[in-house]
C-alpha cells in the first residue's frame, strides 16, 4: 500500500495549479477580517507580500494584469479607498518584469530588495491615496508598517515555497 | 540562480501578442484604479455597495472569531494586573471607598437636578438607542481608522448615526449595508466632533490623529485653556452627537493645540450602541408657548 501524500509523476490537477497561488493571496488580503480593531495600522499587506513571493519565486506564473483582480479584492477587504491596491499592486509587477528585463542574475538577497523595494512603494502609495480621499498622516505613521512587513518577507516567500512544493506535486 | 527565460516570447507572433496585450491590460486597469481614487476624492462613500459586499462575506467569519476571542485585546493588561494584585488591591479599596460617598453625593444631584428640570418644564428626551452590536473587525492594514460593525439596515443602523460604548464615544456610522456597517473611529483624522471641557463650558474641536490619538483645538483661537487630565465630552453643538458623552482624556500640550486619548477603546469595549442622530431642536416641546408671549412684547423694548 503506497501511503498518500507528494510523490514525483503524479500529474496534479489543473485546479490546483491554477488556483493555488490565486486562493492564497486572496485569504492574505482577507486578513483585515480578523477581529483585531487596530488603533493604527498594525497588520502587514500580506496579501502584497504572498503576490510578491508568488510573483518572484514563479515568473511564469501570471501576467501583469493578475494585479488588477487580486488589488480589486484586496480594496474591497482592506479599507482603502478602492482603485488603490488595483493601480499599486499593478504598477508593482510591471515594474518587476522590466526589473527582470535588466538583472541577469538574480538570488535571494536580490528578490528580497524588489520585494522590499515594493512593499515601501505600496505601502506609502497606499497612504498617499488615503490621504487624498479625506485620512490623514504622516510616513511616521505606516513606517513600522514597512518595517516587519519586510522583514517579514522571506517568512512568507518561505511558506510560498513550501506550498508551490505541494502545489506541483500530485 | 539565473533570470528564467519565460518573459520572452521568441519569434512566436501569438505569444509577443500576448505578452504585449496583457501589458496593455495592465497599464489601463492600473489607470482605472487611479481614477477610481480620483472619484473618490470627491465621492468618498461612492463605492459603499461594492466595501458592504465584502463585509457581509466575511461578517460570519470576523463575528464568530471575535465571540471566540473578545478577551485577546487585554491579555497584556491582565498579565501586568496579575503582578500588581497586592499593592492595586489596597488601592482599589481606597478608591471604592471614596468613590461610594461621591456616588452618594451624585444620586442626590440627580434628585436634584429632575426637580429643577420639572420646574423649568424641560423634558427629558429619549435615549435614542437603536441597537447594541459588536464591532467585529477593522482597516488594521491601512492608515485609515474603520471598524466594521455587526449591525446594518435592517437593525435600524443608518449611515451618519454615532455610535458610543458605555466608556464613551467610538465614531459615526459612515456606510450601512444590510447586516454590517462601516464605523468611522474618533481616531481618524476625517472624523470631527464637537467637544467641551467636562468642568466648565469651554468649547473645542476634536479630531482623530489617525495614530490612535486625538488632537483637541480650542474654539477661542490665541491660548490653550487645557491642562493635561482635562475630560472632554460632546457638547452637542451642531447636532448628531448628543451632549456630554465622554470623549476623551486630554494627556499632553503642545502650543496651541492638546493632544488627547480616547476614553473608549475601541478594541476593549465589549459592544457598543447606535445611536439616532441628535437634533439640538427637539429637547424643548413647550418653546412655542415662551415665543408667543415673546413676540407682542418685542415691539414695545424699543
Amino acid at each position: 500500500m503506497i501511503p498518500e501524500g507528494p510523490r514525483l509523476g503524479g500529474n496534479p490537477s489543473r485546479f490546483r495549479l491554477k488556483a493555488t497561488p490565486l486562493i492564497t493571496v486572496m485569504l492574505g488580503s482577507m486578513l483585515t477580517a480578523l477581529p483585531i480593531i487596530a488603533q493604527s495600522p498594525v497588520l502587514p499587506p500580506v496579501g502584497l507580500l504572498l503576490l510578491l513571493s508568488w510573483r518572484l519565486l514563479r515568473p511564469e506564473l501570471w501576467p501583469a494584469w493578475i494585479a488588477l483582480p487580486l488589488g480589486f479584492f484586496d480594496d474591497m477587504m482592506s479599507g482603502q479607498p478602492l482603485g488603490s491596491a488595483m493601480c499599486l499592486w499593478t504598477l508593482t509587477m510591471i515594474a518587476i518584469d522590466f526589473s527582470e528585463r535588466r538583472l541577469i542574475w538574480r538570488d535571494y538577497w536580490q528578490d528580497w530588495l524588489i520585494a522590499g523595494i515594493a512593499v515601501i512603494f505600496c505601502i506609502s502609495g497606499g497612504l498617499w491615496f488615503a490621504r487624498l480621499t479625506g485620512g490623514g498622516g504622516t510616513i511616521a505613521l505606516v513606517a513600522p508598517q514597512i518595517l516587519w512587513s519586510v522583514l517579514l518577507y522571506p517568512f512568507v516567500a518561505r511558506q510560498c515555497a513550501w506550498l508551490d512544493r505541494w502545489r506541483i506535486m500530485a | 540562480m539565473a533570470r528564467p527565460p519565460s518573459r520572452r516570447p521568441g519569434y512566436d507572433r501569438k505569444a509577443q501578442y500576448g505578452l504585449f496585450a496583457g501589458y496593455v491590460v495592465a497599464v489601463s486597469g492600473a489607470a482605472v484604479g487611479l481614477l477610481l481614487i480620483v472619484v473618490a476624492m470627491f465621492d468618498p462613500t461612492g463605492f459603499a455597495a461594492i466595501r458592504s459586499t465584502a463585509g457581509e462575506i466575511t461578517r460570519p467569519i470576523s463575528a464568530t472569531m471575535r465571540q471566540l476571542v473578545s478577551g485577546v485585546g487585554t491579555v497584556d493588561e491582565q498579565i501586568v494586573a496579575y503582578f500588581r494584585a497586592g499593592s492595586q488591591n489596597v488601592g482599589l479599596r481606597r478608591q471604592v471607598d471614596a468613590n461610594r460617598t461621591r456616588l452618594i453625593e451624585a444620586a442626590a444631584i440627580e434628585q436634584e437636578n429632575l426637580r429643577l428640570k420639572k420646574l423649568l418644564k424641560l423634558v427629558e428626551d429619549e435615549d435614542g438607542e437603536v441597537v447594541a452590536a459588536r464591532l467585529i473587525s477593522s482597516s488594521s492594514s491601512s492608515s485609515r481608522r474603520m471598524a466594521r460593525l455587526n449591525a446594518g439596515k435592517s437593525q435600524g443602523a443608518y449611515a451618519g448615526m454615532p455610535v458610543r460604548a458605555p466608556e464613551g464615544l467610538i465614531g459615526r456610522i459612515q456606510t450601512a449595508g444590510p447586516n454590517t456597517a462601516e464605523v468611522l473611529l474618533l481616531t481618524d483624522s476625517q472624523s470631527i466632533v464637537p467637544v467641551r471641557r467636562a468642568k466648565d463650558n469651554i468649547a473645542a474641536i476634536c479630531t482623530g490623529l489617525d495614530d490612535g490619538s486625538l488632537e483637541i483645538r480650542s474654539l477661542n483661537a490665541g491660548n490653550n485653556p487645557f491642562k493635561p487630565g482635562d475630560i472632554m465630552v460632546t457638547s452637542g453643538t451642531g447636532g448628531l452627537y448628543r451632549p456630554n458623552i465622554p470623549v476623551a482624556i486630554i494627556v499632553r500640550v503642545e502650543g496651541d493645540k492638546s493632544i488627547a486619548a480616547p476614553l473608549a477603546n475601541p478594541a476593549r469595549v465589549e459592544a457598543v450602541i447606535v445611536q439616532r442622530p441628535f437634533e439640538a431642536t427637539v429637547t424643548r416641546p413647550a418653546a412655542p408657548a415662551p415665543a408667543d408671549e415673546a413676540a407682542p412684547a418685542a415691539p414695545v423694548a424699543p
